[in-house]
């Protein structure tokens, strides 16, 4: 679970079911430039109920401004729920794609057993590069990202958190 | 039907008599189907009339105001109207031409995204695409506009959907399942609100424009007599009760009464209701009652804790739940804090020096000679708080301000507005010789109209606000503020849209041209009058400072 740090801030995963419409997204991220508060990141997708969009967001904020944020989030006409996951248990999971560079024989076996202590796979290869996808926790992810640090990342994209409370000891 | 027609019959429906507006290509659909409609379009000559018009309109009457404009720069055009009902949370619907659907975003002529533009400005926007979702979409948008925090809608209507045909369903009653206002207040947090009552010592009520917008004015002043708490007011609060009660102690915050802001660091228990804790009301917000436990009735949920960190807070309307707090009201033992706050009053009353044409006079005179029913409108700047200050409201929408976007030229238009909702009121919109050249030209929209609207410039041949920052807290060096070198001759001005205009520079003068000036049923009046230059607004409370910091005196 998430820490706070030195100004009380604490990282918060937040999701909004929305109504799918246009310009949702523009109006929920306008909220969030428009009170100067900072998104980490933002995952949007369509649902099982077609007519809702879910977003899932973490931000960093002290109390106050993570209660400002939900009354704000609440008050969007096309917001019909927003949670805060943060307070109860809840399952997350980021993907990436990492295009790292393979410049001989000995890094590319390198890379291929860190791929595989991640369980990361391998999706594209050429003679330069190995492309890996991985999923998993954000600090799994951060982790793999970190290892193949040295090996010079040529490209990399993080579809940012998606995240769902457990059924079992759900608060609401 | 067509959209166009759709449209007129769909505001039919919601009960639209009057719009302000003003033509453009892309509104053309419309405007010739409003033509021959039976609800009438007052066409302003500049479309943030329209805005302001429509707000007036709104303010006035409690009613949703209509105003439209066509794309491009008439939406813009009203952006600064729509911004000044946000932020004083009037119901407005805005509805503006757009251009044909298969050219939106291919920077058409006249066309902006207007939709984009007043996202953070509106309760809600939309941008119509299909002509079968127009009734839901009007349906909805006055909905929006009226219930919970009101606040204004915009509609933007493609020139091709006003065309496109559709059969007429107008919608009874709808659901939107992403927005349900809290109306009832939570009755646990009820009693907890009493039981703070109860205890305290020192209680003071701040009522703010929730107040009024929610009709709780009667509940209120039950609450009031019941209990014996005094109250102070927001600007937007004014006139929720009578500011000739006794326990009235008029406006806090920077211009307010010293009464008002010493009753506000001593309280020890603080009944907000329907109010935001502006900084122009809080002051310095670590120092602001500091002493007082905090209730806060608000029927939107992100006012509560904002700026203030309450104690108690009630999200709900506050009609309901200063009607449920009247139900177990009783006397309190406080008659230590009313005598304090009484030797206040005394001592401190708000003063000015009586020589020569004073602006406190003129509202002071207005005040004594005028109906309850008055409605008063004012500009910003001094002519706004001297209103504020100086002026007994006596009743409930009786005084029409920009009290959140502070909105030069907001008044008259807004005068037109609630001229026009209240054909036999005396309708006066206190004016500045700056703002009142902010939107002159709807002098001509009163004249046609036959409005007889009272225009009291308080001239002071400048910007008499700026001037008064500059000269105390930047070395009276007046940048940017001297209007006298190209004042133009307002009585001639009236004269030319044949309007009446009168000047007078002694209180003889006014004295004397006042009752006939408020007799006119015809035409706009408007009165010159001039006013010393260097005249301040006291007390005043410094940005930044705590409300005990007043400084006082002396122009
Ligand atoms: C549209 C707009 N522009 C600028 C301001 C900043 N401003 C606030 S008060 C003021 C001066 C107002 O002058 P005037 O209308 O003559 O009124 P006075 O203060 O002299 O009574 C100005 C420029 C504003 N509130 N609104």
């Amino acid at each position: 679970m998430a820490e706070n740090n030195e100004k009380g801030q604490r990282a918060h995963t937040i999701v909004i079911a929305v109504e799918n419409k246009s310009g949702v997204l523009a109006r929920i991220a306008g909220l969030f430039s428009a009170r100067g508060y900072n998104i980490d990141s933002l995952c949007v997708s369509e649902t099982e109920d077609p007519s809702i969009s879910k977003m899932t967001l973490t931000v960093k904020g002290d109390e106050r401004i993570l209660e400002q944020i939900y009354k704000q989030l609440n008050k969007l006409i096309d917001v019909i729920k927003v949670f805060d996951l943060t307070e109860g248990d809840f399952i997350d999971r980021e993907l990436a794609l990492v295009k790292v560079k393979t410049l001989n024989a000995a890094a590319r076996q390198d890379i291929m057993q860190i791929a595989s202590i991640f369980r990361a796979k391998v999706v594209d290869i050429s003679r330069q590069s190995l492309t890996l996808e991985v999923a998993g926790k954000t600090s799994k992810v951060n982790a793999m990202i970190e290892m193949l640090k040295s090996y010079g990342i040529k490209e990399m994209i993080k579809t940012g958190k998606i995240a769902m409370a457990r059924e079992f000891n759900q608060k609401k | 039907m067509t959209g166009a027609e759709i449209i007129v019959e769909a505001l039919k429906k919601e009960g639209v008599d009057i719009i302000f507006g003003y033509p453009g290509g892309v509104l053309l659909p419309l405007c010739d189907k409003l033509y021959d409609s039976g609800i009438k379009v007052i066409l302003v000559r500049h479309e943030q009339g329209a805005a302001h018009a429509a707000d007036g309109y709104a303010r006035s009457s409690g009613r949703v105001g209509v105003c439209m404009a066509t794309s491009g720069p008439g939406a813009t055009n009203l952006v600064t109207g729509i911004a000044t009902a946000y932020m004083d949370s009037t119901p407005l619907v805005a509805i503006t031409g757009q251009v044909a659907t298969h050219l939106i975003g291919s920077d058409a002529f006249q066309e902006v995204d207007i939709t984009g533009i007043t996202r953070p400005i509106t309760k809600h926007n939309y941008l119509i695409k299909d002509v079968k979702d127009i009734t839901r979409t009007v349906k909805e948008a006055f909905y929006i506009a009226k219930s919970g925090r009101p606040g204004p809608v915009l509609i933007d209507l493609p020139v091709d959907v006003q065309r496109a045909e559709c059969k007429f369903e107008y919608p009874d009653e709808i659901e939107i399942r992403s927005y349900k206002p809290t109306y009832e207040g939570h009755p646990l947090q009820i009693e907890r609100a009493w039981k703070a009552i109860k205890e305290a010592k020192r209680p003071l009520l701040l009522v703010g424009g929730g107040v009024i917008s929610s009709g709780a004015s009667e509940q209120l002043r039950n609450f009031v007599e019941k209990t014996g708490i005094p109250v102070v007011f927001t600007l937007m609060g004014l006139g929720s009760i009578s500011g000739d009660h006794p326990l009235a102690l008029g406006m806090l915050g920077m211009h307010g009464t010293r009464y008002a802001n010493y009753a506000v660091v001593e309280s020890d228990l603080l009944i907000a209701v329907g109010c935001r804790f502006d900084d122009r009301i809080t002051g310095k917000i670590e120092t602001f009652a500091p002493n007082a436990k905090i209730i806060h009735i608000d029927i939107d949920p992100s006012s509560i804790s904002k700026n203030i960190v309450v104690d108690i807070p009630i999200v709900g309307d506050a009609k309901n739940i200063l009607s449920k707090l009247v139900e177990n009201a009783e006397k309190l033992q406080i008659e230590a804090w009313i005598k304090k706050i009484m030797d206040w009053k005394e001592k401190h009353p708000l003063t000015y020096e009586k020589n020569g044409l004073k602006p406190q006079y003129i509202i002071e005179q207005l005040s004594g000679m005028l109906p309850d029913d008055a409605i008063i409108c004012t500009e910003v700047g001094q002519n706004q708080m001297w209103t504020a200050q100086y002026y007994k409201f006596r009743k409930p929408r009786t005084l029409i301000t920009s009290g959140g976007l502070g909105t030069m030229g907001f008044g008259f238009p807004a005068a037109i507005g609630a001229q026009i909702a209240n054909p036999d009121k005396i309708v006066i919109d206190i004016a500045g010789d700056g703002s009142i050249q902010m939107n002159i030209q709807e002098l001509a929209t009163a004249v046609y109209n036959k409005l007889p609207v009272k225009i009291i410039i308080l001239n002071n041949r400048c910007l008499g606000m700026v001037r008064q920052w500059q000269q105390l807290f930047y070395k009276k060096r007046y940048a940017f503020i001297c209007l006298k070198d190209a004042e133009p001759d307002f009585v001639k001005l009236a004269d030319a849209y044949d309007a009446i205009g009168y000047r007078v520079d002694s209180t003889e003068e006014f004295d004397k041209i006042i009752p006939r000036v408020l007799k006119e049923r015809e035409k706009p009046v408007l009165v010159d009058c001039w006013i010393c230059e260097e005249e301040n607004v006291f007390p005043m409370v410094p940005a930044g400072a705590s409300l005990d910091q007043m400084l006082e005196g002396l122009a």
